[in-house]
């Protein structure tokens, strides 16, 4: 299904207030499954990840999708926090649905689908705000399931969680990955990169100063940035010069 | 202390005329909330998640229009309505209709702009959200104001008293007609001038005790679902 769907960036630069976030960002992603983006405070990693929603507009650059219109992909994005409404669990999920104006059955069967693919199915008449912060970010996992994406964009979507519940979201992104579904995720938590994703882009002053398969960037990274960045990420680690 | 003994025995008994004039200010004035809110509540949810040259503006002639003179408000529905005005075909002065339109034009600037702020403080938070879901701007109006329902509660009831609670614009569009048009603040005004004191407290108190009813209907029912959706 989304074989081919290629992520091309071009030269985007985003200077709010005058403050350069993004400074002339490359980069091509490609390849099918997870690729995370990677890097320090302020790199531009989360402004990335919105251009290419389409939430953030560059001042200048490009965000393309290969040969297809970016209208035409369909997009989803989770935050850091899940945007709850103080409505039901399944009401949740259903404002997703919203635009597709689906008759009512049909999107009550997909609503208690993406239910029970979370594992919420015992919760749908529960208030949202009841949840714990794990069941909570299920939700808004399974409130973009629901849209059956091609692009999921996820912004540290497990950085306030405990393990357990890390590792519950952590299954549910892969099987996403697994069904189809083009993920990049933005992430502090290199051992989730490590476990997740099949490529890394690392971000430093608001350009890419590297993109490469996982194992290589986490092991042997090339640039000096990518290796100062993941040598205060992990300093027990000592890296091995590129050749 | 005789008038005061009066005016419970008056509301002990049911009075009709007492009753008869509570049961249309209820009518009248929750008739305009309702209207007003229907207008006001997607105005003001509107106002809060677009942006345009002149917003601040707008915003500050809604917040201003809060404090709108009620006998003013009264003038201008005169003159829409009166018989040589644009809307004198509808033959509404002097009507319970005509009182409502009143009302409600009092009610909206308010519920406007109370609603702009609850929505605007909710909307820094879950417009990316929203957004991202490819919701438009009625979608998301529809979602924001489902949302703050609670909170918008309050804003309905502020526009209950003030529409309730008003005299001018009423008495200058409705007429003050015994039996048709008075209500209890207007009756409350003209028995207060005649020395018809126990008829004038009794109505105060009916109005006092509609206002708590109301109030605490609503804010039990909001406590209540708030329960269930925290």
């Amino acid at each position: 299904m989304t074989a081919g769907l290629q992520i091309v960036l071009r030269g985007l630069c985003f200077r709010p207030n005058g403050r350069t976030v993004l400074a002339g960002l490359d980069a091509t992603i490609t390849s099918p499954g997870i690729t995370a983006i990677i890097g320090p405070n302020g790199a531009g990693k989360s402004v990335t990840l919105r251009m290419i929603d389409g939430l953030l507009q560059p001042d200048s650059g490009t965000v393309r999708f290969g040969p297809r219109p970016p209208e035409s992909i369909r997009r989803s994005f989770v935050f850091q926090r899940p945007g709850l409404i103080r409505a039901s669990v399944a009401r949740n999920i259903a404002l997703a649905l919203l635009p597709l104006r689906l008759p009512r059955a049909e999107a009550e069967r997909r609503v208690a689908t993406a239910l029970a693919r979370v594992g919420l199915a015992d919760r749908a008449d529960d208030s949202a705000q009841k949840l714990s912060g794990g069941e909570q970010q299920r939700l808004a996992l399974a409130r973009v399931w629901v849209t059956d994406p091609e692009l999921l964009l996820l912004d540290e979507p497990t950085a306030s969680l405990d393990p357990g519940a890390t590792e519950a979201i952590e299954c549910l992104v892969h099987s996403m990955a697994k069904a189809g579904t083009k993920i990049v995720l933005v992430s502090h938590n290199i051992g989730q990169v490590a476990r997740l994703a099949r490529d890394v882009l690392v971000l430093c002053q608001g350009r890419v100063v590297e993109h490469g398969a996982t194992g290589q960037i986490l092991t042997m990274p090339r640039t000096p940035e990518a290796r100062a960045f993941l040598k205060a990420e992990m300093p027990w680690q000592c890296f091995a010069a590129a050749s | 202390m005789q008038s005061l003994g009066d005016a419970f025995s008056m509301l002990g008994a049911l009075d009709h005329d007492v009753m008869a004039i509570a049961w249309l200010s209820l009518r009248v004035s929750l008739s305009a909330v309702l209207l007003g809110s229907l207008v006001a509540i997607p105005l003001g949810a509107l106002l809060a998640i677009v942006t345009f040259p002149g917003r601040p503006l707008v915003v500050a002639v809604v917040n201003a229009f809060m404090g709108l003179p009620p006998v003013l408000v009264g003038l201008i529905v005169y003159l829409l309505l009166s018989r040589s005005g644009p809307l004198g075909a509808l033959g509404l002065l002097f009507s319970p209709g005509a009182m409502i339109v009143a009302q409600t034009v009092l009610a909206i600037p308010l519920l406007a702009a109370l609603t702009r702020q609850i929505v605007e403080d909710a909307h820094r938070e879950l417009d990316e959200q929203l957004r991202s879901l490819r919701l438009d701007v009625w979608q998301r109006i529809r979602v924001l104001v489902f949302h703050l329902r609670f909170s918008l509660v309050v804003a309905v009831l502020a526009a209950f008293g003030r529409a309730i609670s008003e005299v001018g614009a009423v008495l200058v569009v409705g007429g003050n007609i015994d039996g048709y048009t008075r209500t209890m603040t207007t009756a409350i005004s003209l028995e207060t001038q005649k020395g018809d004191l126990p008829l004038a407290i009794a109505l105060g108190i009916l109005l006092i005790a509609i206002v708590l009813v109301v109030n605490g209907t609503a804010s039990a029912m909001r406590a209540y679902t708030m329960r269930l959706y925290p």
